[in-house]
C-alpha cells in the first residue's frame, strides 16, 4: 500500500510494524512529530507498546537501556543537543551491548542556537560504537527502521537511524508500506540470550579491573579490554551482516538492494560526488545537468557511516579519476570527517583518486543547485587533486 | 496484628554474600542485607555509582543474589522505569523494582530523573542511602551533607550551606509512601520496607547510613553513632503514609522526653571539628525548634 506521509511519520510507522515494545522520549525538534505519532498510536491502542514520556534525552536513553536490559525491543529518537546529552548513555548502551534502535533526525547544534538541517549532531557521536546508518528519502527511513531492528538483534549493537531534519522528516512524500505479514518475515520477535530476572539473577555493567579475572568457578572471564576489543570485532563483523539483511529485505520487500552505497549514474563515470542523506538525490539533478553538458560525473549516496565500510568504498571507487564529498558536518580544525575516512579507505590503493571536499548546508544553510554544479565543475578536472583543507559551500563573508 | 517483629523472625535467607567489599562498619551493608531480606528474591536492583557498586563486588564476581543493573550516576530513577515498562511490556508486573542510590545520587545528580519518575506515578521503591558525602570517591561534599561539616571539598572550614530535605522534596511529589530509617535501627527499616513493598507506585526511603571513614570514627562505633544521631533529634525516623507524617520508632519514644544533647553526637566525629561552640549552640536551636514543632502536632505512639 502506498501512502503519502512526512518522513518522521514514515519512521513511527515502521517502529509500529517493528513492534517496539518499550518507547521513550523526550521532545525536540524536528523529532517531536515522530513521537508524537508513537504516542497517538499507543494511545489509541493500535500499538501494544508502553509509551514513556520521560524528562530528559538521558533518561530517554536511560529507559532503553534498561528495558532492553530486561529483554524488551525498544527505541528511541531525537536530534541535535537531544543527542549530545545522551552521549554517555551513548557509550552505555553500546559498551552493555544493547540492540536499542534510535532515530536521529538530523539537526545543527548550538550554540548559537539552530533547529535546521545538518550532521553535526550525528557525526559528533560517531565513536560512542553505534552503527549508524543514513536515509535519503521516506521510503529509507521506514525500511531503514525495520533493517536496523534486525541488525542491532543480530549482533547486538545499538543503532541510529539518521535523516535530514525538516528536508525529509517534514515533508510529504509517498511510500509503500509494508503489510505485517512482510515484516514479521523480515523481523523474528527480539529474544536476548540474557536479561535480568530474579530467577536467573545477573549483575550487569559491573566494575571491571585492568586486568581479567576468573569467576567463582575459576573460569577466566573477560577483562573491560577485551570487552573493548569484542565491541570493535562485532562492528567490523556487522558489515557482512548489513550486507545479508539488504539480501533478505530485497527478497521479501522487492525494495533496496545497496547495502552501503547508493550509486547514480557511478558506473560509466570519472568521477563520483559522494554524501550521506537526502543531499545524494538533491545531486542527481546537477548529475543528470553535468552529465548533458559533458562532465563525466555520478553521485553515490553512504547509508552506513559506522562501521565505516571502507572495503566497499575502495573497491568501488579506488579506479575513479576523483571523488568529491560532500558534508553537512565538520571536524573543526581539521576536515569533514567523512572525507578524512574516504581518504584513508583508499590510501592502501596505489592508484587512486584524488579526494576534494566541500562543506555546505550548516545549520541549514540552503543549498543552491547552482552552487553544486559548479563545485563538481571546478572539481572534475583532470588537473584536480586531493586536498587537505574543505572549501566551503554558500559561505557568505 | 502481626507478631512485632525481631531479629529472630527476619528470614534466614541471605541475598548479599558475605566477604563482600564494604569497608569495616559500614552502614549501608547492615541495611541493604536487612531491606533485601524484606524485599525478598522476586525482585530487580537498579544501581548507580556509589558505595554500593564496590560493595556488589568487581566483575566477574558480584555480592548479591538479585538481578542488578548498574547504570549512570544521573539515570537512576529513568533506568528503573526502564526496567518496569519491560515488566510491563512482559507481564512480569509481580517482580519488585528497588534503586539503591547514595545522596550524590540522589539528592544532586540524580534528582532530576527520580523526580520525573515519581511524578509519572513509575511503580518502584527507592532507596537513599543517605552517608552525607560522595563517600565512594574519597568524601567530598554533597547536597546532603550537614553545615560546617569537613569533607575533602570543605577541608578547612566545612561545608558553608545547609543540607537539602529530601524526604520533605519526594513528599511535595505527592507521594503515598516517604519514610526515613536508619542503619541503626534496622527493624524499623524492616518493617517500613515491608509495608511499602505492599504498596503501589513510587516509594521513597531515606536511610541515615553511618560512615566511619568518612565521618571519622572507629568502625567498631557505627550502630552506636547512628543512634546518637536519632536519640538526639538530628535525624529522626518517620514515615509519610498518604501526606499524613508519623514519627516511628525510637523517635516516637522520644515525644514528650528529654532528648540528648546534639553535642553528645557531634563530638564522637572528626567531620565536626570546625564546629565552634555557637555553631553547636546553633544546631542545638534549630533540633529544639523543630521537635517542638513535633511535640504539637504528633501524637505519642501507641506503641511507645
Amino acid at each position: 500500500m502506498h501512502i503519502i506521509e512526512s518522513g518522521n511519520v514514515a519512521a513511527a510507522l515502521g517502529v509500529k510494524l517493528a513492534e517496539a515494545a518499550v518507547i521513550a522520549a523526550y521532545p525536540i525538534t524536528p523529532q517531536t512529530p515522530l513521537t508524537e505519532k508513537l504516542s497517538e498510536l499507543v494511545d489509541a491502542g493500535e500499538m501494544d507498546a508502553q509509551y514513556i514520556p520521560v524528562e530528559s534525552e538521558h533518561s530517554a536513553l536511560a529507559v532503553c537501556i534498561a528495558a532492553s536490559s530486561t529483554g524488551s525491543r525498544t527505541f528511541t529518537a531525537t536530534s541535535a543537543n537531544g543527542l549530545l546529552y545522551m552521549n554517555e548513555q551513548l557509550h552505555w548502551a553500546a559498551g552493555a551491548r544493547l540492540p536499542i534502535v534510535m532515530c536521529v533526525v538530523n539537526r545543527g547544534i548550538g550554540a548559537p542556537w539552530t533547529v535546521w538541517n545538518d550532521h553535526q549532531d550525528a557525526i559528533s557521536q560517531r565513536d560512542t560504537g553505534w552503527i549508524q546508518l543514513y536515509a535519503c528519502d521516506h521510503q529509507q527511513i521506514f525500511d531503514t527502521v525495520l533493517k536496523a531492528f534486525r541488525l542491532a538483534e543480530i549482533v547486538s549493537v545499538p543503532v541510529m537511524v539518521c535523516y535530514d531534519g525538516y528536508i525529509l522528516s517534514h515533508t510529504y512524500m509517498p511510500f509503500e508500506l509494508s503489510d505485517d505479514e512482510q515484516v514479521r518475515k523480515f523481523l523474528p520477535p527480539f529474544k536476548p540470550d540474557y536479561y535480568l530476572d530474579p530467577a536467573c539473577p545477573k549483575n550487569l555493567n559491573t566494575v571491571t579491573l585492568p586486568d581479567i579475572r576468573p569467576d567463582v568457578r575459576g573460569e577466566t572471564a573477560p577483562g573491560y579490554m577485551e570487552i573493548r576489543h569484542n565491541l570493535h570485532t562485532d562492528m567490523r563483523k556487522s558489515l557482512d551482516v548489513i550486507t545479508d539483511i539488504e539480501k533478505e529485505f530485497k527478497d521479501i520487500f522487492g525494495r533496496g538492494g545497496f547495502p552501503f552505497i547508493e550509486p547514480y549514474r557511478v558506473n560509466d563515470a570519472d568521477y563520483v560526488a559522494v554524501c550521506m542523506g537526502s543531499l545524494s538525490y538533491h545531486l542527481r539533478d546537477v548529475i543528470d545537468k553535468l552529465r548533458d553538458e559533458g562532465v563525466s560525473v555520478g553521485v553515490a549516496g553512504l547509508r552506513v557511516y559506522r562501521p565505516f565500510p571502507d572495503k566497499a568504498i575502495a573497491d568501488a571507487f579506488s579506479h575513479k579519476k576523483g571523488l568529491i564529498v560532500f558534508e553537512k558536518a565538520l571536524s573543526y580544525g581539521n576536515q569533514g570527517a567523512l572525507f578524512a575516512d574516504i581518504k584513508a579507505a583508499l590510501y592502501a590503493k596505489t592508484d587512486r583518486p584524488f579526494v576534494r571536499n566541500y562543506i555546505l548546508g550548516l545549520g541549514g544553510r540552503e543549498i543552491k543547485t547552482s552552487e553544486l554544479a559548479d563545485a563538481l565543475r571546478n572539481s572534475c578536472r583532470p588537473s584536480s587533486a586531493t586536498t587537505d583543507r574543505p572549501e566551503w559551500i554558500g559561505l557568505k563573508m | 496484628m502481626p507478631a512485632k517483629t525481631t531479629v529472630l523472625n527476619l528470614t534466614e535467607e541471605e541475598f548479599v554474600h558475605p566477604g563482600n567489599r564494604a569497608c569495616s562498619g559500614c552502614g549501608l551493608s547492615i541495611i541493604y542485607r536487612i531491606a533485601l531480606k524484606a524485599l525478598g528474591r522476586d525482585t530487580i536492583l537498579v544501581v548507580p555509582p556509589s558505595c554500593l557498586t564496590v560493595l556488589q563486588g568487581l566483575y566477574p564476581i558480584a555480592a548479591t543474589q538479585l538481578p542488578c543493573l548498574n547504570v549512570t550516576f544521573a539515570s537512576t530513577a529513568a533506568a528503573a522505569t526502564g526496567v518496569l515498562g519491560a515488566l510491563r511490556a512482559q507481564g512480569r508486573e509481580k517482580t519488585t523494582v528497588a534503586a539503591w542510590a547514595g545522596d550524590g545520587g540522589t539528592a544532586d545528580i540524580g534528582l532530576q530523573a527520580l523526580s520525573g519518575a515519581c511524578e509519572r506515578g513509575e511503580n518502584f521503591i527507592f532507596f537513599c542511602y543517605d552517608n552525607e558525602a560522595y563517600m565512594n570517591t574519597g568524601v567530598q561534599r554533597s547536597g546532603t551533607t550537614p553545615r560546617h561539616v569537613l569533607t575533602t571539598t570543605t577541608p578547612i572550614t566545612g561545608k558553608p550551606h545547609r543540607s537539602k530535605d529530601v524526604p520533605a522534596i519526594m513528599a511535595a511529589h505527592g507521594l503515598d509512601y516517604v519514610a526515613t530509617a536508619s542503619a541503626s535501627y534496622p527493624i524499623d527499616l524492616y518493617d517500613k520496607t515491608i509495608k511499602a513493598k505492599a504498596l503501589y507506585g513510587p516509594r521513597y526511603f531515606h536511610i541515615h547510613t553511618p560512615c566511619p571513614a568518612g565521618w571519622g570514627f572507629q568502625p567498631d562505633l557505627s550502630v552506636k553513632i547512628g543512634r546518637l544521631a536519632v536519640e538526639t533529634g538530628l535525624f529522626d525516623l518517620y514515615e509519610i503514609e498518604n501526606g499524613k507524617f508519623r514519627l516511628t520508632g525510637k523517635s516516637a519514644k522520644m515525644l514528650g522526653k528529654k532528648r540528648r544533647p546534639v553535642r553528645d553526637y557531634l563530638k564522637t566525629q572528626s567531620r565536626f571539628k570546625a564546629l565552634t561552640n555557637d555553631h553547636i549552640e546553633a544546631v542545638q536551636h534549630e533540633v529544639d525548634i523543630k521537635w517542638a514543632g513535633y511535640e504539637n502536632t504528633c501524637q505519642p505512639s501507641p506503641t511507645a
